[in-house]
């Protein structure tokens, strides 16, 4: 039991939010790739208290068969929530609310996947919510999509994911349970990084049109550092992975890392150009 | 035009379609940002229902029931009434909605026409209440689709909103812990009214109020929930797994929020009630 109170202000007077965060900040965002040995890719997010492991098997044979694909592999997102993840317990049987959202985050991934090149396959995407403290749909979709990587799916880019929102009146990046629920309104949304185009997108609360494309574009800028999140935590792994780091390796190794500061340096300079 | 009795189209229609639109038509030659037509009616289910209103757009083709209840309030909104929309896509209404249990697409509809009459606080749920923490009235909106041909989210939304508005149901007190009737007639209590309008992107072209033709071709949908205060209550990008730029997303905010004060009046003309 953990009976909540209703907040009196989630924006402080000196303009700080509940958690002593400026509104176009994120929480902090722990990323590990390869959290489990079973599955083909894997990776965790901690996402402030939001907690969540996604696993990826395939591609692999379909069952049941009648949903084969016959030009591209099916992916299938399950999104779940532990039973203790929130205050109440929440019920077992997958809820229609789970559905959906494993609906959206099947929408927001593909189109970062070269899923035509395995037709008839499927790629099964498994995301279970351990604690949720707001934002789960998108911190599902960071993991999932470092998850796909860490499997070895070709893809175009990882997928970054957000929830911009609205409350006491002022736009904030990354919602946290309590904004989620007594804000003024939560955008989730997922890009990709690539073209800037969108693949997730849903909205509730009340915005104005200028608010919600403001929102958006915060939105976005998050969207480009959680990006680079995602890049050294899959660099890392592989870095961890990497046979025989040892001692005439260690040359090796620092090439290694030189790699990884020029890359994320290239990353930067479209966004400089802008 | 082939058949559509299947979930896929070949590539001939496909292209055909897309063809059409660069060249700025579209398959029942409707301009972009053109509904078709759209009729309500209401009280279609009087003798039973508190509410009712059948909603249809060109051929596609729904039906909302209200019922009314006396319910206990939610332990953590005792002084607030509940409400409930939900969306059946039945076997009746396409050779495309199979028999069974709902699948995602039946639940993404239900969800989100709820969503645009929740988000909204349509209904002033503080207004919905017997006795604080004790008995509430609980507001039951069920959608059933009747003929399928695109766009069945818009449809519901102007069904679920006209059937709200047309309830009329008996108000209720309690007596030494009995409920008694009054035998005076309440309306439900609205102080908000969003209707959902929906935009499809095919290629770089967005189109409004798509034909089931154009829903299989489409790469996603947009729809947007709108209020009497031109505020954007809702949203959902689905339809499809296809990206959408900024650009467009805000091109398809323009076409909605054109359309929504129409699709507002044409519910207030069929029920006679303005919020």
């Amino acid at each position: 039991m953990s009976p909540e109170v209703k907040p009196d202000y989630l924006i402080s007077p000196e303009g700080l939010r509940l958690d002593g965060r400026r509104p176009d900040e994120l929480r902090p965002i722990e990323f590990e790739v390869g959290v489990l040995k079973t599955a083909d890719g894997s990776a965790m997010i901690k996402q402030g208290k939001t907690h969540i492991i996604a696993a990826v098997y395939g591609p692999r044979e379909l069952h049941p068969r009648h949903l084969t694909l016959n030009d591209k592999a099916y992916l299938r997102c399950v999104y779940r929530m532990a039973t203790f993840s929130v205050p109440d317990r929440k019920r077992p049987a997958p809820s229609r609310r789970e559905r959906e959202i494993s609906m959206v985050i099947t929408n927001a991934l593909e189109p970062a996947l070269f899923l035509e090149d395995f037709p008839r396959a499927v790629v099964d995407v498994f995301i279970q919510v351990i604690q949720a403290d707001g934002g789960t749909r998108c911190a599902a979709i960071n993991a999932a999509s470092l998850a796909l990587a860490d499997a070895g799916i070709p893809m175009r880019s990882l997928v970054p994911a957000v929830a911009v929102g609205k409350a006491d009146g002022t736009l904030i990046v990354d919602l946290g349970d309590m904004e989620d629920k007594y804000g003024e309104g939560d955008v989730p949304m997922a890009i990709l990084p690539s073209t800037g185009e969108i693949t997730l997108l849903q909205q509730d609360g009340s915005f104005t049109k200028e608010e919600l494309l403001e929102a958006m574009q915060m939105g976005l800028n998050a969207c480009k550092y959680i990006h680079e999140l995602q890049k050294e935590a899959l660099k890392r792994a592989y870095l961890k992975r990497a046979p025989e780091a040892g001692s005439e390796g260690e040359d090796e190794e620092e090439d290694y890392e030189d790699d990884l500061e020029t890359d994320l340096g290239e990353s930067e300079l479209p966004e400089e150009e802008e | 035009m082939g058949d559509f009795s299947a979930e896929t189209i070949s590539h001939i229609d496909r292209k055909y379609i897309q063809d059409l639109l660069s060249k700025g038509e579209r398959v029942d030659s409707r301009a972009f940002d053109e509904y078709r037509d759209i009729e309500i009616e209401v009280g279609v289910v009087a003798a039973k229902s508190e509410g009712s209103a059948i909603a249809r757009i060109g051929d596609t083709r729904v039906i909302a029931g209200v019922k009314v209840l006396v319910g206990e309030p939610y332990p953590d909104t005792p002084d607030e009434g509940v409400t409930m929309v939900t969306a059946e896509m039945a076997p009746i209404a396409s050779p495309l909605f199979e028999v069974g249990p709902p699948k995602e697409d039946a639940i993404e509809l239900a969800r989100v026409v709820d969503r645009g009459v929740r988000e909204s606080e349509t209904v002033d749920v503080k207004g919905l209440v017997i006795e604080p923490g004790k008995k509430v009235y609980m507001v039951f909106c069920d959608l059933y689709t009747l003929e399928y041909d695109g766009n069945l989210i818009d449809a519901c939304s102007l069904a679920a909103n006209a059937a709200l508005l047309n309830t009329r149901f008996p108000e209720m007190k309690l007596e030494d812990e009995e409920l008694v009737q009054t035998g005076r007639e309440l309306e439900i209590p609205i102080k908000n009214l969003a209707v959902e309008c929906t935009v499809s992107k095919i290629g770089e072209h967005l189109v409004i109020d798509p034909v089931l033709k154009e829903e299989m071709v489409q790469d996603c949908r947009l729809t947007m929930a709108i209020d009497t205060n031109n505020h954007f209550t809702a949203m959902q990008k689905g339809g499809g797994s296809g990206p959408i730029s900024m650009a467009q997303i805000e091109h398809a905010m323009d076409m909605a929020l054109e359309k929504a004060e129409d699709l507002r009046k044409l519910i207030y003309e069929a029920t006679g009630r303005k919020v």
